[in-house]
């Protein structure tokens, strides 16, 4: 063990401060809901399966690819397999606040993966990379993404006829454009820089050659093997 | 093996994708719990973390429209000028449609 196993607190006020943070972002989350929705009901799915599917699942990307597979009857390998590994970042996603969640009771840890997404592990990412300790927004930020998406589904399936075009006002590219923010909003060294470009390059690869869906995981892992590899200079000088 | 799209249908699908889901929020710490954290373990998963966003983003970038690749150009602009999230999203989310209006 390098660390003794200090606690980490949840501050329920930074919890608040951490949901209206993701307010904003959130907004954008219930066009897309709505998106969601309209495209359920116009696969046949009834308003109250589509709903419970936002509620239970949580994971817009999947859940459209779930569409795409949706008829009289669903295969049920493809299903698994193609949710799997649009979900699979999460995986790295988790991995990474582990430094962070392991300080945390076993209950609290795995309480607040619940609610675990992209907008807010993206910030809490970034914090993490900036010297800050925030598991809070994966709580207050993951709660308010959660309602948003709920919300917007609901809107959806009942009202689908209002966001017939969601791509035409650029609302597709609210979660690139917000990730992007974050990772430009990071710590940025050459070490980082080399990551990047190899994940990038890797990513690219993935996504041409490999499976659908694998791009984000090979991506990233090829990032993360510049980081074994290259470490920076402040723990080497011992 | 197929599942029909009956209302208990639906649900059982439902159930399997939550799982599924499920399963990947929870199984990153779960395997984490297993390794023992050091120097280079802790360089790795810091240098994957913004490694998965680059991954993501790459074949946006690449594959996407006119309209994508300006709202991200625009947006990563605004935020090494102006180091704000909100106002380079806005930028971004702006290109995109003024140019999917215009062009």
């Amino acid at each position: 063990m390098t660390t003794s196993p200090a606690t980490y607190r949840l501050d329920p006020a930074q919890v608040r401060a951490e949901f209206l943070r993701l307010l904003p972002i959130s907004l954008f989350v219930v066009a897309f809901g709505a998106a969601f929705g309209l495209a359920a009901v116009q696969k046949g799915i009834v308003p109250l399966e589509g709903t419970l599917m936002s509620v239970l699942v949580f994971a817009g990307a999947s859940q459209f690819a779930a569409l795409e597979l949706w008829g009289d009857q669903v295969a049920l390998l493809p299903l698994i397999a193609i949710t799997f590994a649009i979900n699979s970042r999460h995986l790295l996603m988790g991995a990474s606040l582990y430094p962070m969640l392991r300080q945390m009771p076993t209950a609290q840890r795995y309480g607040i993966l619940l609610v675990l997404t992209d907008a807010n592990w993206a910030v809490a990412a970034q914090d993490y990379q900036n010297g800050r300790r925030n598991l809070e927004v994966i709580l207050g930020g993951g709660v308010v993404l959660w309602m948003a998406w709920l919300i917007g589904t609901l809107l959806g399936v009942y009202f689908g006829g209002l966001l017939q075009d969601p791509k035409s006002l650029g609302l597709d590219m609210v979660l690139g454009c917000f990730l992007l923010s974050m990772a430009l909003g990071g710590r940025k060294n050459p070490r980082v820089i080399v990551a990047w470009i190899v994940a990038g390059t890797a990513a690219m690869m993935a996504y041409w050659w490999l499976p659908p869906h694998t791009h984000v995981v090979v991506g990233a892992l090829a990032g993360g093997a510049v980081g074994f590899f290259w470490l920076e200079h402040k723990s080497d000088e011992h | 093996m197929s599942i029909e799209t009956t209302h208990l249908g639906v649900i059982l699908i439902i159930a399997i994708m939550a799982l599924v889901t499920l399963a990947t929020r929870w199984g990153g710490p779960f395997l984490m719990s297993f390794v023992t954290i050091n120097p280079r373990v802790e360089s790795f998963i810091n240098t994957m973390a913004s490694s998965v966003l680059i991954a993501i983003l790459t074949p946006m970038a690449f594959t996407g429209d006119l309209g994508a690749k300006l709202a991200l150009a625009t947006t990563a602009i605004l935020m090494l000028v102006l180091h704000k999230p909100l106002p380079a999203i806005a930028g971004g989310i702006l290109a995109a449609a003024a140019t999917r209006y215009f062009l």
